[in-house]
């Protein structure tokens, strides 16, 4: 930390060469505040006008708090299962070949592409008891939380591959070819070398999943059916109480769940850091 | 790059030269079975639904389908959406990479700072999106009472849409950009405007052509999100049919009025724009790195 300082104030002593950095800072900064600070800010003086104990009436409401635990469980089961399967992904996509590799490496990027309510509908109706997959399956998807977690899983499945897959292509492969040479099995060599590598990235690529998942809309809205208590998450919630003109309730709803993506952002921010930290020391 | 395929070099030279065996990949039949996985994991959640939205669209028919995608509402939402489009991308492409210029061709304090808090609208939800716009422009909102004296409406129809796109689309360009930026430096830069170019020239003649398949990505990405933005736009437009229906309110609309085959004949309009934008995506890519390697050649 304390270096970096040091080094951005050595920086900051340096001249800028390149012209016009008032006026493109300036405009910058401007457009950032109008479109982004100002209107976030919103939400911090609104549930401020409530008082401390107004807002924890709004989000102590057993519907809100419902909707918290089941948003926050069904991110993460869905985050869990993008991160195994991002994983082994990534290292098929990198390191095997097999025919279709470069297709299904294009078409990763789709649920970014795609517009959610598409996929949501496409997943409800596919997932309906008398849908494509639906009826195959011996147990409910549709209006149910696994029909979410399979929403989530959707839209949340390229983060955790995007994130691993370049430091898979840039790994050394030093590493590997000593612990081989060492005398380690296969297993041993993933375990301590490759592991260690992409764990850092792994948790990044999870938590950004998590994060983008916990406030995820369009595609759930559609699979979930809004039953309150059973399959209503917090952003469901909060355009339901916007619907009913209760402003107060939405924004304090919104508020926690903001928090909760800033703590994420940090985290991530955080580990990033420290992987940072780990590696200039070595 | 050129250290990747130095060492990919020494790596070749290394494997030729061990006389023993080491065992630097899976099994074949380990390959295989984890390959397979990942095929079925794929084509369970993602082909598969592709698929099924073109099916669903043309399960009656091509009369039915192209009678769909040219109803009044259909086309509406496609007016609409284009319009806001139109507007968004603009403006986003702009700020975008005056930002990452900013951040990445000058040194000042809190740099990172400035980075996270525009990355902000991509990781909060686009429900929130749409929410804070509605507080500072709804009726009951801050600017609220002002914005009706004058008689300006923020919220509730076109130009509340534009708002909350252009809030959610704001870290797209940006994003591409910044680490194409970082990793160039600014040497090319300072060596035109030492040879006297002016800043604007230098960044048309030297920044862009750099930028190039970055920005495109960028920008097609942009419009992407700006067109399928669904949460934002959901809270913002008030939903009045044909009014203010963006292509991704239409096809709720169509759904919850059970018109099951408009629903998907316009969910396959916006697939096939999603699909262009990945081989796009792809196309930019091979160029980017083929310029790339020629350059260090």
């Amino acid at each position: 930390m304390f270096q970096s300082q040091l080094k951005s104030r050595a920086k900051m002593k340096r001249r800028q060469i390149i012209p016009g950095f008032g006026l493109t800072f300036g405009l910058s900064l401007s457009y950032l505040s109008l479109l982004v600070l100002i209107p976030l800010s919103m939400i911090f003086i609104y549930t401020s006008q409530l008082g401390w104990d107004g807002f924890l009436k709004q989000i102590s409401q057993p519907l809100v708090l419902a909707a918290y635990r089941l948003s926050f469980t069904t991110a993460l089961a869905a985050s869990l299962i993008n991160l195994v399967f991002g994983t082994l992904t990534a290292w098929v996509l990198v390191r095997y070949s097999f025919p279709g590799r470069k297709l299904i490496d294009g078409l990763l990027d789709l649920p970014f592409a795609l517009p959610t309510s598409v996929a949501g509908i496409t997943l409800a109706t596919l997932y309906a008891t008398n849908g494509w997959i639906g009826r195959l399956l011996p147990f409910k998807v549709s209006y149910t939380q696994t029909g979410i977690v399979i929403a989530l899983i959707l839209i949340g499945m390229p983060f955790v591959v995007r994130i691993v897959e370049p430091v898979l292509q840039n790994m050394e492969k030093e590493g590997e070819e000593a612990s081989a040479v060492l005398g380690a099995n296969r297993w041993q060599t993933l375990i301590h070398i490759v592991f260690p590598k992409i764990r850092a990235a792994a948790f990044s690529g999870f938590a950004l999943a998590f994060s983008w998942a916990l406030g995820e809309y369009g595609s759930v809205v559609f699979i979930a059916g809004n039953m309150p208590f059973k399959t209503e998450s917090a952003p469901l919630v909060i355009m339901q109480k916007l619907e009913a003109f209760d402003y107060d309730g939405a924004t304090s709803v919104a508020l926690v769940l903001l928090i909760a993506s800033f703590l994420i952002l940090f985290l991530i921010n955080f580990s990033q850091w420290l992987s940072k930290r780990k590696f200039a020391d070595q | 790059m050129t250290e990747l395929s130095l060492s990919q070099k020494t790596h070749n030279f290394a494997r030729v030269k061990t006389p023993m065996k080491l065992v630097l990949t899976e099994p074949k039949w380990v390959q295989i079975l984890l390959s397979l996985i990942v095929v079925a994991f794929i084509s369970l959640f993602l082909i598969l639904p592709l698929i099924y939205i073109f099916a669903a669209a043309l399960s009656s028919g091509i009369h039915i389908y192209l009678n769909s995608i040219t109803s009044p509402e259909t086309l509406s939402s496609i007016y609409l959406t284009l319009t806001v489009v139109a507007t968004v991308v603009p403006l986003n492409t702009f700020f975008g990479v005056l930002l990452a210029w900013t951040v990445t061709k000058y040194h000042f304090k809190g740099k990172s700072l400035m980075i996270t808090l525009a990355d902000l609208p991509f990781s909060i939800s686009p429900v929130i999106g749409g929410l804070i716009f509605v507080l500072l422009f709804g009726d009951h909102g801050t600017l609220g009472k002002w914005l009706m004296a004058h008689n300006i409406q923020l919220v509730f129809n076109t130009a509340g849409i534009v708002i909350a796109s252009l809030f959610v689309t704001y870290p797209f360009v940006a994003r591409e950009l910044i680490p194409v930026m970082e990793s160039r430096g600014t040497q090319e830069e300072e060596a035109s405007l030492i040879l006297g170019a002016s800043t604007l020239r230098t960044f048309f003649k030297v920044t862009v052509p750099n930028i190039k398949w970055g920005l495109l990505y960028g920008i097609i990405l942009c419009s992407a999100r700006t067109i399928g933005d669904f949460g934002a736009v959901s809270v913002i437009s008030g939903h009045i049919v044909g009014q203010t229906n963006t292509m991704p309110l239409q096809v709720e609309a169509f759904y919850n009025g059970y018109q099951m085959e408009a629903a998907f004949a316009l969910s396959s309009l916006m697939s096939v724009v999603a699909l262009a934008s990945l081989a796009l995506k792809g196309y930019f890519d091979w160029k980017s790195s083929r310029t790339r390697s020629i350059d260090i050649k």
